[in-house]
């Protein structure tokens, strides 16, 4: 079966998240959809696998147009979708999760389920424990599970969105080789989107890179890994000069930290990082980088090794002491974690005062809410909410709320969604802090951003720090090759 | 101190009188899973229970006294669905005073109504089964709604965990999304068990003046409504759990009032304060990972079904609204 | 555009204008001239001192409940236990007057501090289950509900009892110092007044003006953000319930010292509930709240004397009232119900 995307455009208000992409999948092969994050991979392939419409754009089968009313429509015609976090319903039984929308039958047929369950899990040499719970089942589990189902509901086109995060290397070997049985053997067509340049290039056949809502570039594998990356992150910029700076003591170090949670553990981490300097964390997402910032601000705790703030040993201090201990923190969510949507500016400029009175002194706020949004230009009243104001204010009025004199601001994607001269004046008030001997470490995804800004940068990979890179001696290959997972 | 022939009618009345407290529990049970919370049980009750004494006495009929009961059972939930999904506003708002107006309205509609006896359930022992000793007299010795809650445990137990109705139903519960994704109509299966709930807990309403007791009254069923969300909550979710909870209730009313006489001052607190006591340790054990690690401390081969049995938890997406693309 | 200003302004008065349409028929169906029952409640309520001050009576502790809720509601919590916590002040305050011997001022000063202290702590238990236990404060609150109601019974028909036996409606009656001072020969205190009017000035202040009514306002929105930014959440909720605690223990003081002379079964009288209703109805705004609660209290008076009138049922009054806030609730929002939606609009 041949399935063609036409000109398919999807925009969420101003954003076009799918500009015009067209694109053709014949069975039988193995495809790689690649690019950052916010390039508008998931959003095509929800419209190919029915979750949401295109604006505009068509999607046909062997040259016919499709309509799609929702995901289970689209199963039934042929597409089925694997999302990172599977579609089951962790409360059920396993058999249960399987059979729902799965027959017509009034009364649920667990024999059925046992028989066709059994199958799936000898052809492809599955191991799951058909007794139990989804919510007992690991992710790789969970996969395989979500993947039999949607075989068994008669798909031919298979998208699995970002499977490897998350799974033992077992069961990816166990993934990839059940991916290429049904393409080679039983001519199934197959989507896989990520962000591995390396699992792209051992599996796929072929490679599309998507960059803001575009189509890029298309490959056949095997090619090589500098075109991907080229395609991936484009050129790297005239680096501005950029004046050294005299670094002061070190004001943060991690000894072999270790920062455990459910979905992943962030291992052997050693780190140093002085007063003034500027440190990057880069890598895609999930891959550690916001557990560590977290971890060194109390909000995660390490059940291993040590942090240290000015020699001072704060490895599992609470947030709000940390906060007192002069450490800032800037989330990415504005309005998740940061803002209160209903507040106005002068509220969150009372709340984030490190000394509050008991009553507000209303005159007293209403002039320094004005000397901040001079400062820091923000672009809104002292009485506008917080979710009035766009996207660049509202990072504004998130560095206008971080204290003064802070030894060390942990900032994740200070940038995103924000345009050119936003961006830049962000990264001005960042080195005025830099220059009072705040040590900086920010996260990012926009590798630009990641060379311009660090003086020194760590690459994250299924939270695995690699070694650290002086900006002045490396490039933008070496930092692609270290994302994509080689060493 | 007591022979086995008082026992056993003590047994049989406690059943008897537990009757509404399972029907309105299944009920509620059925909304809960679809993930909406229907606060307005309580005055739900009450109305149900007067407009079926009303429309028995006056058509001298006892089951479309029945029939009433359980079309006001489910309008009060409708308008706590319709006021959540399509109006969105708080469930818990729309069904709070809900359940207050449902009493003050059954108080003044019902005002001509009170204290005048009339059709009550017939008695319908079972011919063979009641001969069967301790349980015939208890269980099949009884009246037609006891016999239909029965069924109703049963046939909701099994359609609930059994059926692909079922499996539809507790996604939008549990997981709207991937419900969404299999095909689910969400907001249609909330619709549909919120009405059907309602229904039955306008049966079990109906059942406190036509059954229960002799007539209608103001306050009749003494705070059921409201009991019964604790039940459902204490039963996990699920109805035969959610029976036992309600027959627990039932025997300690029933047990309070016998050791009264031995021991006055202590077992009337006690045992009225059972079940909420229990309510609040239950969620307590539900928001915490306690259950969990009791399930790892246990033997291997008693790790599974332990499990089964510990499975307290809500419906994830319980209160909830959501929002079909 | 001018028809959609002009029906913002006065859609709110059309549910209201709704529940009194279906309140008269109500009426009309029972054969009552709806004019002359809203003239008889009217009557009820005003027509001669006693009734008024009745009216005052009940007024304090439904305003003293419904001002701890605007509190509570700030802070994003549904405090349905605040029935208990009325009931749990009056038996404090009952258990004081009951055992202590101390000249008036001084016994009423301890009474009313007690009260206080019972309900905060019976609404910290609320708020504590839900920041360790993550049980819903809802749940917990109809559980202590359900206990507070227990405890108060069995006080009144066990160690508590009137002298010459048990008649479960209420207690032995209280030693005269222990009441507050009334206002001639009326059930009404004005002291109590006094201390309510302060109780609402200083939670409108205090919500408005303090930095504590800050953090509770943002708890209520953002609980992470809030958080991020620095305020302990956790014990800021605990706060807000005992605040709201003290209050409806103060509520439940005043009805218990004043208008009863004893602990009685219907000591709350389902002011907490109705309490709920006035903060819901004035939409969570402070400055509603008196003239709601006013209201509400004077429909309630004013239906007894319905019912001597007309001979019919008083619940009217509560049915007026109910309909008011199920409608308000239901229709109230005219955005949300999309009468007039455009195109593209959020969908």
């Amino acid at each position: 079966m041949q399935i063609e995307l036409r000109d398919i455009r999807k925009y969420f208000g101003p954003v076009k998240a799918n500009d015009g992409i067209n694109l053709t999948f014949e069975g039988g092969h193995i495809y790689g959809l690649l690019g950052e994050n916010g390039a508008g991979k998931s959003t095509l392939m929800k419209i190919l696998s029915g979750f949401q419409p295109p604006d505009v754009g068509e999607i046909l089968f062997d040259g016919q147009p499709q309509r799609f009313a929702s995901p289970a429509d689209a199963l039934e015609k042929g597409i089925g979708m694997l999302y990172q976090d599977p579609l089951d319903v962790p409360a059920f039984s396993v058999k249960d999760n399987y059979l729902l929308g799965r027959d017509r039958r009034i009364v649920l047929d667990y024999n059925l389920a046992s028989r066709e369950l059994q199958e799936m899990t000898s052809r492809f040499d599955f191991q799951l424990d058909l007794g139990t719970t989804i919510d007992n089942l690991s992710l790789g589990e969970r996969q395989q599970l979500e993947l039999a189902r949607l075989l068994v509901g008669g798909a031919q086109v298979l998208i699995l969105d970002e499977p490897t995060t998350g799974i033992s290397a077992e069961q990816k070997e166990v993934l990839f080789g059940s991916m290429r049985k049904l393409a080679r053997e039983e001519g199934k067509t197959l989507i896989l989107v990520s962000h591995k340049l390396e699992e792209v290039q051992e599996l796929c056949d072929h490679a599309m890179v998507l960059q803001r809502g575009k189509l890029v570039g298309k490959l056949d594998i095997p090619c090589r890994t500098e075109d991907l990356v080229e395609m991936m992150f484009g050129q790297v910029p005239e680096r501005s000069e950029r004046s050294d700076y005299e670094f002061g003591e070190p004001v943060l170090e991690l000894v072999d930290l270790q920062v455990p949670t459910y979905r992943l553990t962030v291992k052997d981490v050693n780190l140093s990082v002085k007063a003034g300097e500027v440190f990057g964390l880069a890598g895609l997402e999930g891959s550690g980088q916001r557990l560590l910032l977290q971890a060194c601000t109390g909000l995660q705790h390490p059940d291993r090794g040590k942090i240290l703030l000015e020699g001072k040993d704060v490895g599992g201090w609470p947030y709000h002491r940390m906060q007192d201990a002069r450490v800032g923190y800037v989330a990415a969510g504005r309005l998740e974690e940061g803002l209160v949507a209903g507040l106005t500016l002068e509220e969150h400029v009372e709340l984030a005062k490190p000394k509050h009175s008991f009553f507000i002194n209303r005159k007293e706020l209403a002039t320094k809410t004005e000397s901040q949004i001079e400062q820091f230009q923000i672009v809104g009243r002292p009485d506008s909410n917080a979710d009035e104001l766009s996207g660049g204010n509202q990072q504004r009025l998130l560095f206008a709320l971080l204290r003064e004199n802070l030894k060390l601001i942990l900032l994740e994607h200070p940038t995103r969604g924000l345009d050119v001269r936003s961006s830049n004046w962000i990264w001005e008030q960042l080195y005025l802090r830099r220059e009072e001997g705040t040590a900086i470490i920010f996260m990012s995804s926009d590798l630009d951003e990641i060379f311009e800004r660090s003086d020194r940068i760590a690459v994250f990979s299924g939270g695995v720090m690699s070694r650290i890179l002086e900006t002045k001696e490396t490039s933008v290959d070496e930092i692609g090759h270290l994302i994509g997972g080689q060493a | 101190m007591m022979d086995n022939i008082a026992i056993v009618l003590i047994l049989a009345s406690v059943v008897r009188e537990s009757t509404p407290l399972i029907i309105a529990v299944c009920g509620e049970i059925l909304t809960e899973r679809s993930g909406v919370v229907n606060l307005s049980l309580d005055g739900s009750m009450l109305m149900a229970a007067m407009t079926g004494f009303v429309v028995a006495f006056e058509t001298d009929n006892i089951w479309f006294g029945f029939l009433a009961g359980a079309a006001i059972g489910a309008l009060f939930a409708f308008i706590v669905a319709f006021g959540s999904i399509r109006l969105k506003q708080s469930q818990f708002a729309i069904g709070f005073v809900l359940a207050l107006l449902g009493g003050d309205l059954s108080a003044f509609l019902g005002q001509n109504y009170t204290r005048i006896p009339g059709p009550v359930v017939t008695h319908l022992p079972i011919p063979y089964l009641k001969e069967i000793p301790i349980i015939g007299p208890i269980l099949f010795n009884q009246n037609p709604v006891v016999y239909f809650a029965y069924i109703l445990v049963i046939v909701s137990w099994f359609w609930l965990f059994r059926t692909q109705a079922g499996l539809r139903l507790r996604s939008a519960g549990d997981r709207p999304e991937a419900g969404f994704a299999r095909g689910v109509g969400i907001n249609y299966q909330r619709y549909l068990y919120t009405l059907i709930g309602g229904s039955l807990v306008g049966i079990a309403g109906a059942s406190y003046s036509l059954s229960i007791k002799i007539g209608w009254s103001e306050g009749i069923t003494g705070g059921l409504g409201w009991i019964a969300l604790a039940i459902v909550i204490f039963g996990g979710w699920s109805p035969v759990r959610g029976m036992f909870g309600a027959l627990l209730f039932g025997g300690a009313k029933a047990l309070a009032t016998i050791m009264q006489r031995a021991f006055p001052e202590v077992s009337v607190v006690a045992f009225n304060a059972l079940p909420w006591v229990l309510m609040i340790l239950v969620l307590l054990l539900v928001g915490s990972d306690f259950s969990e690690r009791i399930v790892t401390i246990a033997p291997k081969s008693l790790q599974r079904p332990l499990q089964r049995l510990l499975r307290m938890s809500p419906p994830q997406a319980l209160g909830s609204t959501f929002v079909e693309d | 555009m001018n028809t959609s200003r002009w029906l913002r302004w006065v859609w709110p008065a059309v549910p209201i204008a709704g529940a009194l349409v279906v309140t008269s028929l109500l009426l009309v169906l029972f054969g009552a001239a709806p004019l002359e029952a809203f003239q008889a409640m009217y009557d009820g309520a005003f027509g001669d001192q006693s009734k008024t001050l009745s009216v005052l009576a009940f007024w304090v502790p439904l305003l003293l409940a419904s001002t701890g809720l605007l509190v509570t509601f700030r802070a994003g919590l549904w405090n349905i236990g605040i029935e208990g916590q009325i009931v749990m002040g009056a038996v404090a305050a009952s258990w004081i007057a009951l055992s202590v011997e101390a000249p008036s001022a001084i016994l009423i000063a301890l009474e009313i501090v007690v009260a206080m202290l019972a309900g905060a702590l019976w609404a910290a238990l609320s708020a504590v289950l839900k920041t360790r236990g993550n049980v819903h404060e809802i749940f917990s609150g109809l559980a202590l509900n359900g206990i507070a109601i227990i405890l108060t019974n069995y006080l009144i028909s066990g160690p508590w009892q009137p002298p010459e036996g048990g008649s479960f409606r209420g207690t032995q009656p209280f030693q005269p110092g222990a009441i507050l001072p009334l206002f001639e020969n009326s059930r009404f205190s004005p002291l109590s007044l006094l201390l309510a009017v302060i109780a609402f000035i200083l939670v409108v202040v205090a919500l408005r003006g303090t930095f504590w009514g800050l953090k509770l306002k943002a708890i209520g929105q953002n609980l992470r953000s809030a958080f991020l930014l620095g305020v302990s959440s956790e014990r800021e909720m605990i706060l807000a319930m005992m605040f709201c605690g003290a209050l409806a223990g103060l509520g439940g003081a005043v009805r218990t010292l004043s208008w009863f002379d004893s602990l009685r079964q219907s000591i709350s009288g389902g002011i907490g509930f109705m309490a709920l209703m006035v903060v819901m109805l004035a939409n969570y705004n402070a400055f509603l709240v008196p003239f709601i609660a006013f209201f509400f209290s004077m429909v309630l008076r004013g239906s007894l004397t319905l019912q001597l009138r007309t001979q019919l049922h008083s619940s009217l009054g509560g049915i007026l009232t109910e309909l008011m806030v199920l409608f308000v609730l239901l229709f109230g929002d005219w955005k949300k119900l999309a009468l007039f939606r455009n195109k593209g609009d959020d969908g």
